[in-house]
């Protein structure tokens, strides 16, 4: 356990200590509400598809916690790179243990920025609709973070170019951004890229979110969570097979 | 005067047998990374409390041995005990025993020089309380003891490296691995830091392993040298046999002798080819 949390802890020092960073990625959330949320709004609501805000605002919090889980990645390949990895490596520590203490540390991070994120919806009106599901959101937030901070371990296992891994991240992220429900309702999209969404598992998380913040209709808490962990046992169980394998 | 004696006698078979163990025995280790063999079955041994300097040139295997010993590579073949351990068989108990300081730098900037050590005891199982002793005593060796709560990204190069060594001490290891330590410091710096290094090895008995591009320094600290090109042990010895056999005044000239004098191209580290060999897989 002194292990897992003393890497936990790094992970949490280096980002309390950089304001710049936690500052900084507040600005695509901004933009997304501003942009978005004004832009988009009043269309929205005037298809009857009741408050933006209240759609958008679970959406662009997954989109945050997702963003900042998925490129710590470019920590593990800095860490490859500079140093720190051997140190650890070197050390009378099982892998699996650095892989767990990693990620567990970007996982809080990562929260701690969709933390940020939830306080900052307040300022363009969302308001959560059941105070009491609130510590379901958080534990929404928890998976989705947890799940592509692994995903990013383990793909930063296998990158050692720093400028590549952003590109790569992109292109995989991207498309699970956008067919994820956190921006429109899946429901009318065409039914082959319609069903193609029940393969991404980000849209277990925004739809755990929709329902847990807003109120709103989706697949269901139990089979989010569900896949979720599904997804999260996997992915994990990749990340300790290509953790494994790093050679520095 | 015969308790006198007994124990001179008792102390020269002591030393005697000190002198006969060894910290690191390597035999037959080889390399391999595709059809390309870093490593050609270089075999040596490092007496317990000695200074062994491990010399070659650029892309000469030297990095490639070093992480085959300290268990970041598997061996292709050959075998390795520290201590008398197998690390390939004993990794935990293996890695206990020595301290590594690397040839890049391996300090977290964003952290603080106390952090970096807390660290680093908690990584190797040190006990909270000792821990926190021994920071401060390594700290206050190394004289950086007043900037124990600054971070490191506000140190300079040769903090930094005081910093590693400091940090390679804490869990008491007996072998101590420093690969080119000393790479890009003003000579002040680095008087500075063999002198901590010398102290430590004479005190705690510490087994020293080091490369260096500095034969002065090879030359002047050095118990027993190696001399490895192109993934092979050209000769090994003391300075002294080592120049003899070179038939050089210095250990530079022994060094260039042996190895040639032209400048190597930069060749591809152990590490790229490695790279390259999964590659082409």
């Amino acid at each position: 356990m002194g292990v897992i949390h003393i890497l936990w802890l790094r992970q949490i020092k280096r980002y309390l200590r950089s304001r710049a960073r936690m500052l900084g990625s507040l600005a695509q959330p901004l933009l997304f509400f501003v942009a978005l949320g004004f832009g988009f709004g009043p269309v929205f609501e005037q298809a009857g598809n009741g408050s933006y805000i209240q759609f958008l605002a679970p959406g662009v919090i997954a989109m945050s916690v997702m963003f900042t889980s998925v490129f710590s990645g470019i920590d593990l390949i800095w860490d490859k790179q500079f140093g720190f990895l051997k140190e650890t490596l070197v050390a009378p520590v099982s892998r699996v243990k650095i892989l767990f203490g990693r990620t567990l540390g970007a996982a809080t991070v990562a929260m701690m920025q969709g933390c940020l994120v939830f306080l900052l919806t307040f300022l363009f009106g969302f308001r959560p609709e059941n105070m009491l599901y609130l510590p379901l959101a958080f534990l929404f937030m928890a998976f989705i973070a947890f799940l592509f901070t692994a995903l990013g371990t383990a793909l930063a296992s296998l990158v050692n170019d720093m400028h590549a891994f952003p590109m790569i991240m992109n292109f995989l992220v991207m498309p699970l951004f956008f067919l994820s429900g956190a921006l429109f309702p899946l429901e009318n999209l065409p039914a082959g890229i319609r069903y193609a969404t029940y393969g991404n598992p980000l849209r277990y998380g925004v739809d755990g979110l929709h329902i847990s913040m807003s109120g709103l209709e989706g697949i269901g808490i139990m089979a989010d969570m569900g896949t979720l962990l599904v997804f999260i046992v996997a992915i994990m169980g990749l990340g300790v097979y290509l953790f494994k394998r790093i050679e520095i | 005067m015969h308790g006198f004696t007994h124990r001179s006698i008792m102390r020269n078979v002591c030393m005697s047998e000190d002198v006969n163990k060894y910290s690191i025995e390597v035999t037959d280790l080889v390399k391999q990374f595709g059809d390309f063999t870093a490593v050609k079955g270089v075999s040596f041994s490092v007496r317990q409390g000695s200074i062994f300097a491990f010399l070659g040139p650029n892309g000469a295997g030297k990095t490639t041995t070093i992480k085959m010993l300290t268990t970041l590579l598997k061996p292709t073949s050959g075998t390795v005990q520290l201590n008398g351990i197998d690390p390939t068989k004993n990794q935990d108990t293996a890695r206990k025993s020595f301290g590594i300081v690397f040839q890049d730098q391996s300090v977290d900037e964003e952290l603080t020089a106390y952090e970096n050590m807390y660290f680093h005891a908690m990584l190797y199982g040190v006990e909270r309380i000792r821990a926190q002793a021994m920071i401060t005593e390594l700290l206050t060796e190394f004289e950086l003891i007043e900037r124990k709560d600054s971070l490191v990204k506000e140190f300079s190069g040769g903090m930094r490296r005081r910093l590693e060594i400091a940090r390679s001490f804490l869990h008491e290891p007996n072998i101590i691995f420093l690969d080119e330590p000393t790479l890009g410091l003003d000579p002040q710096t680095r008087a500075k830091l063999w002198a901590h290094v010398l102290k430590l090895n004479k005190e705690k008995g510490v087994t020293v392993f080091l490369t260096t591009h500095y034969m002065e320094e090879a030359e002047r600290m050095a118990d027993q040298v190696a001399v490895i090109d192109h993934g092979a042990i050209l000769a090994q010895g003391t300075v002294d046999e080592i120049k003899e056999e070179a038939g050089a005044e210095t250990l530079e000239q022994a060094f260039l002798d042996m190895t040639g004098r032209d400048i190597r191209e930069s060749e591809a580290t152990g590490l790229e080819r490695m790279r390259n060999f999964k590659r082409r897989r």
